[in-house]
């Protein structure tokens, strides 16, 4: 408040002012306060990422199961082939990576990432909205969209501790809805135009505070980001593509990077990929989808970089609402449908291998003839990396986190 | 006289169903809103954007065609050039097939780059059909009928970067599917839009062929069921309405042969509609317990009759509607008498409106939704009086997230309040709203009294204050266009 004004008020600064800044001074407090050991996970202060790939990622053609006889036929001209000057990359000898996905075939090699196959959430019908939903809100079926589970695992947290004071991250103007709930959500998108100046934004402040209390709480949490993006050195490049984009996609996961990898950034972030739902002219190595997936690809290697410090401690679960169809439909791309793949990236996890009870693609095989057959729960891979990352319990994660799931035990061993 | 209460519900009724007020409308236009808002139903007729380069999906697919065919050629001249420089020979055409369509990024719009710094036509078209929609919403009395179009070119939302089509399409779609049904009945609005070339090309029914059809039997092509699911999901029934995959599959079968003219022009003037019986899968087919067996375009027409007036579709609608204007949470008597007042009027919009207009419901619930970012663009730019060019619309909206006909997916944009004011959306607000200040700063002299101007009665002692405060004009501006008053509505 350097300003002069003529009006006399314009200097006093007033109690609700003072109470808003007071307030964010305590958030960014907690963050100079330094680490120990979190009891519940050992040594580890862990990072957990969730990307959202929205559309219904067709896994068969991620990571296409060239080994299985029916595969090429259901596929016809979009199959890919393990030679050739195309082919795609080879895991364990029955399924393939997507030619365009060099880095995660890498990463695979490595042990630092693991594949689930024919993966589904317990959501069988076949809407995108209500599949993300039942994905982002963790509960049993479409309908419930007031919060997200990775904000009830943040209150599910022991109070007072770093993980949970710290918040969860959802990337985009439009928060994800997995984030949001009553625990504090931090916002972050690519900027894409001059900020305004902190005068202005602390008037506002004041004003919210005296007449808005749900304005004043957003305009807080953005405050707070904002103060940890500039302490953490991160760049602000503008412009640039959207989320469908392999430039949308790097500027994305860089900017995550940057803000999960500080020392007093969210532990825990969700983002969200857009443009997977392939009708038509879906591409084989080369096309729509193939672009989609190298931006997906050159994302890992953005964050395997940004997080370098923090990578062995990481884990990057990438979900999407549903897979597609088994069969190419008529107009070479593919309709909505059930089974498909998420990945598990970073140094964390114990990698290097594919996670399926494989169900097979004859006719008598498919989800109602026509989707690939869900074998495996996506929520008991979830649970299963947060119970091993954060050191959940069984009974909170069945209760709290993905209500109504005790018969889903947390699938065992999948960190490091 | 009016009473003061009746002034402010005035004030606030605008801000509700409008987009805002401009300087100098004031006290007369608040004391008589709800007479005005009924007088727009009553005139019945929406207008139509001026200036647009095109009149018709007709005149657009003419030119679209033509501008392909020259891009076409222009890239096979390239490749013959590099690949034959020294022979005058003809390079074999390694073109895709017909129907590939060039891979256009979703959800931004980078303007394809052409030699001479002007945007290629389609992105061109666009821009234009852009400024034309903003400057009619600018120069709207209340802006309700306006606040309409929008709602309704959400509900039946098409995505403008999906392909050459869909974007030089977009705006002729509003013009033609939505605003000449906005004050009709909401069956026609649902045939127009189903059948327009740009929801034929964005949900991909231009494509899909019957498999018994005689086109099916030749090529070995067939259905693609997703602009059939998404009639069901997003525009009629709602997700939860009473369908199966076997519905989705049949209403596809359905409509198959509800297609776009090529640029031969055998079936009409070419990218017009069409109805192309050799895509059409023949035979009676089975939708939600009826059978269709009408010959031609009449068996999807019939289908989408029914669809209009299925008990689900009230309802759906009537949330919507009600979920739009009044809360995220509406009052479940005011969906109840909307969805009431849809049904027993066969669908006639403008009953439906006057039930809304005329609820108490609607009159009383706080202002508790956040404006979106279109409607804050269009209530600052009436606010602040100013005329702006297509950059000025463009830019910040696509910054805040909801830039014009490009939803992330078919469900068109997001309409609460945990989508628009999150921490970053809010965040985001504030940094256009500052550039908005200093943009108009010079133009107007005395914020406080755009203050009480354009918020009147809804204008608070601690906005005010604020605004009164502040160390320049242009923070004033922005401290009024960001107030708790001017945000909600």
């Amino acid at each position: 408040m350097e300003h002069h004004d003529d009006d006399d008020d314009c200097e006093r600064m007033t109690p609700s002012r003072r109470a808003v800044l007071g307030a964010a001074g305590a958030l960014f407090g907690w963050s100079f306060v330094p680490k120990f050991a979190h009891a519940a996970a050992g040594s580890r202060d862990p990072r957990f990422l969730l990307v959202v790939l929205r559309g219904a990622l067709d896994g068969l053609s991620a990571v296409p199961p060239i080994g299985d006889p029916d595969y090429a036929g259901l596929r016809e001209g979009i199959a890919l082939a393990k030679d050739g000057p195309e082919a795609a990359l080879p895991l364990d000898g029955f399924f393939y990576l997507h030619p365009a996905m060099p880095n995660l075939a890498r990463l695979y090699r490595e042990g630092r990432a693991a594949i689930v196959h024919a993966t589904a959430t317990g959501y069988r019908e076949r809407s995108h909205f209500d599949g993300q939903d039942v994905l982002e809100s963790g509960q049993s079926g479409p309908g419930s969209t007031e919060d997200g589970w990775l904000n009830r695992l943040i209150a599910s947290l022991p109070a007072g501790e770093g993980i949970s004071r710290k918040g969860v991250l959802g990337v985009g103007v439009v928060p994800p809805l997995v984030v949001r709930g009553r625990a504090p959500v931090l916002g972050w998108a690519p900027p894409r135009m001059a900020r305004a100046g902190i005068d202005l934004t602390t008037r506002l402040a004041d004003l919210y505070g005296q007449r808005d209390p749900g304005l004043a709480m957003a305009l807080q949490q953005a405050i707070e980001t904002e103060g940890l993006a500039r302490r953490s050195g991160m760049a602000e490049p503008r412009g640039g593509g959207g989320p469908d984009t392999a430039d949308g996609m790097r500027r994305i996961a860089e900017g995550v990077a940057g803000l999960v990898g500080a020392d007093d950034g969210p532990r825990i972030a969700a983002l969200a990929f857009e443009g997977w739902d392939t009708h038509a002219n879906e591409g084989g190595a080369k096309g729509r989808l193939a672009n989609l997936l190298g931006g997906l690809d050159g994302a890992f290697a953005a964050l395997e970089q940004g997080l370098a410090p923090v990578w062995k401690d990481t884990v990057v679960m990438v979900a999407t609402e549903f897979g597609r169809t088994a069969a190419v439909n008529g107009t070479v791309g593919t309709d909505h449908g059930t089974g498909t793949v998420a990945f598990l990236v970073g140094g964390a996890v114990k990698g290097g291998r594919m996670i399926t009870d494989w169900p097979g693609l004859k006719p008598g095989q498919l989800y109602q003839s026509r989707d690939l057959a869900p074998t495996t729960d996506i929520r008991t891979v979830a649970k299963g990396v947060v119970a091993d990352l954060f050191g959940l319990s069984g009974p909170v994660l069945a209760e709290k986190v993905f209500p109504g799931t005790g018969e889903l035990r947390p699938m065992q061993g999948l960190v490091v | 006289m009016a009473e003061p209460d009746d002034l402010k519900a005035g004030a606030a009724a605008l801000q509700r169903f409008g987009l805002g007020p401009k300087p100098g409308q004031g006290e007369a236009m608040r004391r008589q809103a709800r007479d005005r808002l009924l007088a727009e139903i009553d005139f019945g007729i929406v207008a139509q954007p001026q200036g647009v380069p095109f009149s018709g999906a007709a005149e657009i697919g003419k030119a679209l065609y033509a501008f392909e065919d020259d891009e076409k050629r222009e890239r096979e001249a390239k490749r013959a050039s590099a690949q034959q420089p020294a022979q005058g020979m003809q390079v074999a055409n390694a073109a895709q097939p017909a129907d590939a369509q060039p891979a256009a990024p979703q959800n931004q719009m980078t303007p394809p780059r052409k030699a001479a710094n002007e945007p290629a036509l389609p992105y061109r078209t666009y821009r234009e059909e852009v400024k034309a929609r903003v400057d009619l919403a600018l120069a709207a009395e209340t802006g309700f009928a306006e606040r309409l179009v929008m709602f309704w070119s959400n509900h039946f939302c098409v995505g403008a970067t999906k392909s050459n089509m869909s974007r030089i399409m977009a705006g002729t779609y509003e013009r033609e599917a939505i605003r000449p049904h906005v004050f009709g009945r909401f069956e026609e609005m649902l045939v127009a839009a189903e059948s327009h070339p740009a929801m034929l090309d964005f949900l991909d029914n231009r494509q899909s062929i019957g498999p018994n059809s005689p086109a099916g039997r030749r090529r070995g092509r067939g259905l693609n069921e997703n602009l059939a699911r998404e009639i069901m999901e997003l525009h009629t029934l709602g997700v939860s309405g009473g369908y199966s995959q076997a519905d989705v599959t049949n209403l596809a079968r359905i409509i198959t042969g509800w297609t776009v003219v090529g640029r031969e022009g055998v079936l009409g003037f070419p990218g017009s509609f069409a109805f192309n019986a050799g895509l059409h899968e023949p035979g009676a087919t089975p939708l939600l317990g009826r059978s269709y067996d009408q010959p031609g375009r009449a068996q999807g027409v019939a289908a989408l009759t029914d669809l209009a007036r299925h008990p689900a579709t009230s309802r759906f609608i009537a949330t919507k509607l009600a979920r739009h204007f009044v809360a995220d949470d509406p009052p479940t008597e005011l969906v109840e008498l909307l969805a009431r007042t849809f049904r027993e009027s066969g669908g006639d919009l403008p009953a439906v409106y006057r039930a809304l207009i005329g609820s108490d419901a609607a009159w009383t619930a706080p202002a508790s939704k956040i404006r979106t970012p279109q409607e804050f663009l269009l209530a600052s730019y009436r606010a602040l009086g100013r005329q702006p060019d297509f950059g000025q619309i463009a830019g910040p909206l696509a910054t805040m997230g909801q830039p014009f006909w490009q939803p992330s997916g078919p469900n068109g944009y997001a309409d609460s309040n945990a989508a628009w004011a999150s921490a970053e959306g809010i965040k985001t607000r504030i940094d256009v709203a500052a550039g908005w200040g200093r943009q108009a700063a010079n133009a107007v002299p005395d914020p406080r009294g755009l203050s009480e101007d354009v918020l009147g009665p809804l204008l608070s002692s601690e906005t005010r204050q604020a605004v009164a405060r502040a160390e320049s004009r242009s923070q004033a501006l922005a401290l009024l266009l960001m107030s708790p008053e001017f945000q909600r509505r």
